[in-house]
């Protein structure tokens, strides 16, 4: 692995799993330093004596505990250079029909609100960079942002609505002359342990894994290290001149006519 | 930071269509920095001072075709060169382009012909003539063998007086999903994607600018570098190197899941 992001610092939000997790791993074997937030402390333990990597317990959410966060990672690091608005979730979601008004706010407040208070608190301490305001903010929205689900209104609605707050951020960025870049990341299915779960759980596994992988012409899952990789390409300067854009990685899946 | 030498194309052979000038010059660069051997193909005689000079600057691992890629014998005479020297193929860059500008009642059918055919034909014909090879190449490495079409913004968003190029454009995105839906249904070991830049500083760029002032609609070419870089919130334009980086990314095995996918580096212009 090389060391593109040596001396730059990184804040993984919903870390202690799937492409979250795979990313604190990625961004930490090329040199950067990650601070990575969720709930499960018992994950997180096991992920930072893998990686180096520093856990912080924080629901993207609470409004409050943003400031202090923030406050404690340019403290120990004076910095930060890199922001992966990646938490998210589905439980509750239904048909626009059947959902609960308590899950729909509940999904909107972390996939929606949650993103855009990462942003909004990236944002405001990448400004601050003692080497002026520069950073690489990536928000991790999904290709249903494009291929809406019927029995996940609520997921589909925050997953479009992120891009939105991506090119407004990253247009906002350039106004103020900013080096900051805002960019989604668009994943298709991606094998992480929800989705092998889901599987698993499901009356006929078999069946429902071979939905899953024929969602993409190439008739498999992506693997959480290969959304690993676009993240920290975007985090890198490789990517310095994109920003505002979105980033499909779904094995042609939103490429054809089949649409989710 | 980058990647930027450190070999993780070894092993790996790549063509790039118009790789004299510009963006393909740039990606024929980090190709060779990152361990790649490369075939550079263009319009430029073989003898020219150009083409002679770059292949001695670039060294040993690059080479040179003359092609123009309109010409399906000239696609063949391509194929046979790189069958021949390397007898594999792993990253196909179709870069060669040209542009064109004007009211959409102004133009010829021999300027619209010239650019549908550069632009569109070149892609398609690059594309048949290499895929054969490809698909055997690409079992060579994870991720397999990698299409790079190159686009552009105008292929996503409409501008005046660029309607041909916009036709060009949006054509070359459309086709790369085509194939890549067709090679992953296949279980063909080869990706395609579109690269997308927005406004970058190359030499069919200050062609374009200096017909804009020759053409009365700026007064000199400088003004219309100061009016995009105004227009893209990054605040400037590309340099060629800021597209090969992404390239780069699409011929590596980092990109393995991504197939009939736009790659956008446009500072910002579409966001707007």
């Amino acid at each position: 692995m090389s060391k593109r992001l040596e001396g730059k610092v990184a804040l993984v939000t919903g870390g202690t799993s799937g492409i979250g997790a795979g990313t604190v791993e990625r961004l930490a074997a090329e040199g950067a330093k990650v601070i990575f937030t969720g709930s499960n402390e018992a994950a997180a333990q096991k992920l930072c004596a893998a990686t180096g990597a520093r856990f912080e317990k924080h629901n993207v959410t609470d409004a409050a505990a943003w400031g202090p966060l923030i406050d404690r990672i340019l403290e120990e690091h004076g910095r930060l250079d890199i922001a992966f608005a990646n938490a998210g979730i589905e439980a509750g979601d239904g048909s626009v029909e059947d959902i609960t008004i308590e899950a729909w706010n509940n999904i909107m407040g972390v996939n929606l609100t949650g993103a855009m208070l990462t942003v909004q608190h990236a944002m405001r301490a990448m400004a601050r960079n003692p080497d002026g305001p520069t950073g690489s903010i990536i928000v991790n929205s999904s290709m249903n942002a494009h291929r809406a689900m019927g029995n996940f209104v609520a997921y589909s609605v925050s997953k479009s609505a992120v891009l939105a707050l991506v090119k407004s951020s990253a247009v906002h960025a350039g106004n103020q002359k900013y080096k900051i870049r805002v960019n989604a990341v668009l994943p298709g299915v991606v094998e992480t342990a929800m989705i092998k779960n889901l599987i698993d759980k499901s009356g006929d596994p078999e069946a429902t894994r071979a939905a899953y992988e024929g969602l993409s012409p190439m008739g498999r899952m992506a693997t959480v290290e290969e959304i690993a990789g676009l993240v920290a390409w975007l985090a890198s300067d490789e990517a310095r001149f994109s920003s505002g854009s979105e980033f499909t990685m779904d094995g042609a899946s939103t490429a054809g006519m089949n649409g989710v | 930071m980058s990647d930027l030498g450190s070999q993780r194309l070894q092993g790996r052979v790549a063509l790039v269509s118009g790789g004299l000038r510009g963006i393909g010059l740039a990606c024929v660069e980090r190709f060779l920095a990152e361990g790649a051997e490369v075939v550079i193909t263009d319009l430029d005689a073989p003898d020219s001072e150009l083409a002679t000079s770059t292949v001695e600057r670039l060294g040993q691992a690059a080479s040179y075709v003359q092609a123009n890629v309109t010409k399906s014998e000239d696609w063949e005479r391509a194929r046979a060169t790189v069958a021949e020297r390397h007898g594999k193929l792993h990253i196909l860059v179709n870069n060669a382009g040209t542009d064109l500008t004007g009211p959409v009642e102004s133009l010829t059918d021999g300027d619209w012909r010239r650019i549908m055919s550069i632009n569109v034909d070149g892609v398609f014909m690059g594309t048949r003539a290499f895929v054969p090879m490809m698909a055997e190449s690409g079992k060579d490495f994870k991720g397999g063998a990698s299409i790079i079409n190159v686009s552009s913004i105008m292929g996503l968003v409409g501008m005046s007086e660029v309607s041909a190029y916009n036709a060009t454009k949006g054509a070359v995105r459309m086709f790369t999903k085509g194939i890549a839906v067709e090679f992953a249904e296949k279980k063909m070991p080869i990706r395609a994607n579109s690269l997308h830049p927005g406004f970058v500083v190359t030499p069919l760029l200050a062609q374009g600018f200096q017909r804009w002032v020759d053409s009365g609609v700026a007064e000199k070419a400088q003004d219309l570098v100061d009016m995009v870089a105004g227009k893209t919130p990054i605040g400037r334009l590309a340099d060629p190197s800021e597209l090969a980086s992404a390239v780069y990314f699409l011929a590596s095995e980092d990109s393995s899941y991504m197939t009939g996918a736009e790659l956008v580096v446009d500072g910002g212009w579409t966001a707007q």
